[in-house]
């Protein structure tokens, strides 16, 4: 009966955040298949805007403040995109724990990290967030042009600043390099005459797109080959046009979604059915999760979690309330992933990557943490992009106040007879194949009672290494 | 004598590893050791960008206090180093430290395409790459992979922090992250943990789980073995301050004979838009007295000559002050040198060119991958070319 377990349990923390609690005992008598078309179905629907900013800030964007507003009215304006970045984070934390459309949301997760952008105006932040999950599931043509008129990649890329005679070569470079065609597909005339072809391409304050006709140079350009007097939209339809950039981003998620390690050949069919499809996310997606190869031993259980997923996973699996939800902001922090603040243009370069001593240690401990609902006793470092100078909190410390409801835990599987308990709850918290003995984890149960069993079971395999792969 | 404190040594660690380590990670233990007398790098990062023109204050150029009416500092408000420049007053220790000929100056380090987000130039710094590049690893942590090829104790580069930063991250090594060598050490030990490290025999070399579980080894076995050396040598007084007590830890560590070449170890925010003076003399303070101390110890245990100290920012100010009595960011700065073997001393480059400005920032003289190959080559004793990617003429003051 229980067959699949393993299987769906891959299919869900891959196409989705994770199993979920109450679907555990559920979903492995389903066949993956029919798994996937309940992840499709529920993703199916256009998504609600996520909106915790309301308007855009008066007339001032962040780096673009005018220089004749006092000094306080600017920090009043820069604190408050700083709190509203910050609960635009928490408010898509909660929508990834348990949202229905898992599918489109992990997704939309996958592509902010692709098409990475930092903006401190948290108005210019929501529209391409709600930008990037409206199209997480559809055309990769039309997601590709909703970020690149985008006004926090305008911004941040340097757009505003392209214009006739004085070519900004800011986006041009990134748009090949990281978002489409990949190093190595294009030269540095090819930047050039890019960046010519997108003068013009600006953002205002409301966070409009607008085309300035005269800062467009319409003069004739030389790129990938072709001769005309293109413009930005031209350059994006000519690099769909690639199969380097169907390539490119089949390897992208091959990576992200299935094995670090790419099988070129597989990449080479996905990526002509990609190509040939027009570029429809979906479809390849599909073509993946439905695959035999997806579910081979080999590609389960050996992902090393990013830091949110580690995170939106267990939450997925326990259910639990936090005193203290900010606290969430502070574990990005110290883990080294924190959403809508990427590095660089360039995303988390995840894998092995996320994985040092130190981070290690913390990810290990953060189940006892949570648990015994104690702090965490270290300091993340201090981030003088966002806060200028004032000295960072002594964060940590307070810890989550988090409590786990462990009679709604021990209640989902209450079917379970006590001598399978072991083997169930391992399936549902542990993916990786190398999975720890057990005479030991029972040496680190509480055996004087069922729940007390169950909650102690957990979180010693929680702590376990493998707890970090999926 | 010391020959046979290391064998002693080197025996305690097998025993003490074998009651943690599984079998097969045993088998690299105890190969490489740092011979006495051998050098170490204490990189000081001073996060925020700090204000070179007002640390090292060029009180000869009416530019400077065209510049800067409100902070720019009056020449007999500075401790004077030449007929041209002096030092920051809160500095003294420093200003001691150039009259003995022990600290260096090199003025208009930089890069080329300057970027003014702290994070990204900071990148740019930690990881040695041109400002259109993007690399994952940093080059201490490159330093790392190639001294660490068979070692046991990856702690040839340690952090004074509790978050690793990514100049201490390699491709196959990284940099461990210690504020407190007790507490990291308490931190690493688990009965969980250690037994399930030790029921993890089974070499799944390919499998992540592997990975994870070597990592977790190396780094039980790391902090243990750090914890065990911070404790072999007091080192001397210092101040209570973050600083101080960093210091302090590199200090007992440097006297121990941990295989440990480079520390790292942070101070800021140095970020002064507005209030610089408050700010900077507040944070001197901190720099000069833990310094003062550090240098101290060193020079009572005769092993200042085998220490180079070596200070940088992300990026330098902008030339001219702004409305807040502060000064917002820039491009290239000036770093300093600090050790008993300077091949050269004092202020080793011209001073910044405030005439010839780009857009009211200085340009850079000196790329700071220079500088790299110069400690990497000269006081790390390693060819530079493979860790930076590009070669480099190493500089003269080493």
């Amino acid at each position: 009966m229980k067959i699949n377990q393993n299987q769906n349990q891959h299919l869900a923390w891959r196409a989705s955040f994770g199993p979920a609690l109450q679907e555990t005992l559920r979903i492995r008598q389903l066949k993956p298949r029919q798994l996937f078309d309940e992840l499709k179905k529920a993703s199916a629907n256009p998504p609600a805007d996520i909106e915790v900013v309301v308007n855009p800030p008066d007339s001032q964007t962040m780096g673009t403040i005018s220089r004749d507003i006092p000094e306080e009215e600017k920090r009043k304006l820069r604190q408050q995109s700083r709190e509203d970045i910050k609960n635009l984070n928490l408010r898509w934390l909660d929508e990834m724990v348990s949202s229905p459309a898992q599918l489109r949301e992990k997704m939309a997760f996958f592509w902010h990290g692709h098409f990475a952008c930092r903006s401190q105006n948290g108005y210019f932040q929501q529209l391409l967030l709600n930008d990037i999950r409206k199209n997480a599931l559809g055309n990769f043509g039309d997601l590709l042009r909703a970020v690149s008129k985008s006004p926090a990649m305008i911004n941040f890329l340097n757009n505003n600043q392209n214009r006739k005679g004085h070519p900004n070569e800011n986006f041009a470079r990134e748009v090949m390099e990281l978002f489409t065609i990949g190093k190595g597909n294009y030269s540095e005339e090819d930047v050039k005459e890019a960046a010519r072809s997108f003068t013009g391409w600006g953002a205002n304050p409301q966070g409009e797109f607008v085309f300035r006709k005269f800062q467009h140079d319409a003069g004739e350009k030389n790129f990938l080959g072709r001769k005309g007097d293109f413009t930005g939209d031209d350059i994006l339809d000519i690099l769909l046009e690639q199969r380097a950039t169907a390539r490119f981003i089949t390897a992208k998620m091959y990576r992200f979604f299935v094995n670090d390690e790419i099988d070129p050949q597989r990449i080479e069919q996905l990526s002509a059915r990609f190509y040939q499809s027009g570029y429809n996310i979906l479809s390849l997606l599909t073509e993946i999760y439905t695959s035999e190869w997806f579910y081979d031993p080999s590609n389960i259980g050996n992902r090393i979690k990013s830091p949110v997923e580690l995170w939106v996973g267990m939450k997925r699996q326990l259910p639990m309330t936090l005193e203290n939800e900010s606290m969430q902001l502070v574990l990005q922090r110290l883990l080294g992933q924190i959403l809508l603040y990427p590095p660089n243009v360039a995303g988390w370069p995840g894998g092995r990557n996320w994985i040092d001593g130190s981070s290690l240690l913390l990810r290990l401990r953060l189940p006892q943490v949570l648990q015994a609902n104690t702090g965490f006793n270290i300091r993340p470092k201090s981030d003088d992009d966002q806060q200028m100078g004032r000295a960072a909190a002594p964060a940590g410390a307070r810890g989550f106040g988090a409590k786990i409801d462990w009679g709604k835990f021990a209640a989902a599987f209450q079917q379970v007879k006590r001598e399978d308990l072991l083997s169930t709850l391992r399936g549902f918290v542990l993916q990786s194949g190398t999975v720890p003995d057990e005479a030991l984890l029972h040496r680190y149960t509480d055996q004087s009672g069922r729940e007390a069993y169950i909650s102690t079971l957990t979180i010693s395999m929680m702590s376990c290494p493998e707890y970090q792969l999926c | 004598m010391l020959i046979q404190r290391r064998t002693f040594l080197q025996t305690g660690t097998l025993a003490a590893a074998s009651l943690m380590v599984p079998r097969f990670l045993q088998a690299m233990e105890g190969s490489t050791r740092v011979p006495p007398g051998n050098k170490v790098m204490v990189v000081l990062q001073l996060t925020g960008g700090n204000d070179g023109l007002n640390t090292v204050i060029p009180y000869r150029n009416d530019i400077y206090y065209r510049s800067r009416p409100g902070i720019g500092i009056r020449k007999e408000n500075s401790l004077r180093l030449t007929d041209e420049a002096g030092l920051h007053a809160s500095l003294p220790a420093f200003k001691s430290l150039y009259d003995e000929g022990s600290l260096g100056i090199l003025n208009s380090v930089g890069y080329p395409e300057p970027d003014r987000s702290h994070f990204r130039s900071m990148d740019i710094w930690q990881t040695a790459s041109r400002s259109d590049e993007y690399l994952q690893t940093g080059w201490l942590g490159r330093y790392l992979d190639l001294q660490c090829k068979d070692c046991a104790h990856p702690t040839q580069a340690l952090e004074m922090d509790d978050v690793l930063s990514l100049a201490l991250k390699g491709s196959d090594w990284n940099g461990i992250a210690v504020k407190d060598p007790g507490r990291l050490y308490q931190t690493s030990r688990s009965p969980l943990l250690d037994d399930l490290l030790k029921h993890h025999e089974q070499e799944h070399a390919e499998h992540t789980a592997a990975y994870l579980y070597k990592t977790l080894a190396d780094t039980k076995n790391s902090a243990e073995y750090i914890f065990r050396h911070s404790r072999q040598f007091a080192s001397g007084s210092y101040p209570a301050t973050e600083l101080g007590k960093s210091l302090k830890t590199i200090a007992s560590l440097i006297f121990s004979d941990i295989n440990t070449k480079v520390y790292y170890v942070s101070l800021g925010s140095f970020d002064t838009h507005i209030a610089q003076d408050a700010q900077q003399r507040r944070l001197f303070t901190e720099m000069n007295d833990a310094v003062h101390a550090f240098v101290n110890d060193l020079k009572k245990n005769n092993r200042f000559d085998d220490v180079m100290l070596v200070s940088f920012s992300e990026f330098g100010r902008r030339v001219a002050q702004n409305a807040s009595g502060g000064t917002d960011h820039g491009t290239a700065n000036n770093m300093f040198f600090i050790g008993g073997a300077l091949k050269e001393k004092g202020i080793l480059n011209v001073m910044p060119d405030l005439s010839k400005l780009d857009d009211g920032d200085l340009r850079y003289q000196v790329d700071f991958r220079q500088v790299y190959a110069t400690l990497l080559d000269k006081w790390l004793g390693v060819a530079h070319s493979a860790i930076l990617g590009e070669s480099f003429t190493p500089l003269s003051f080493l």
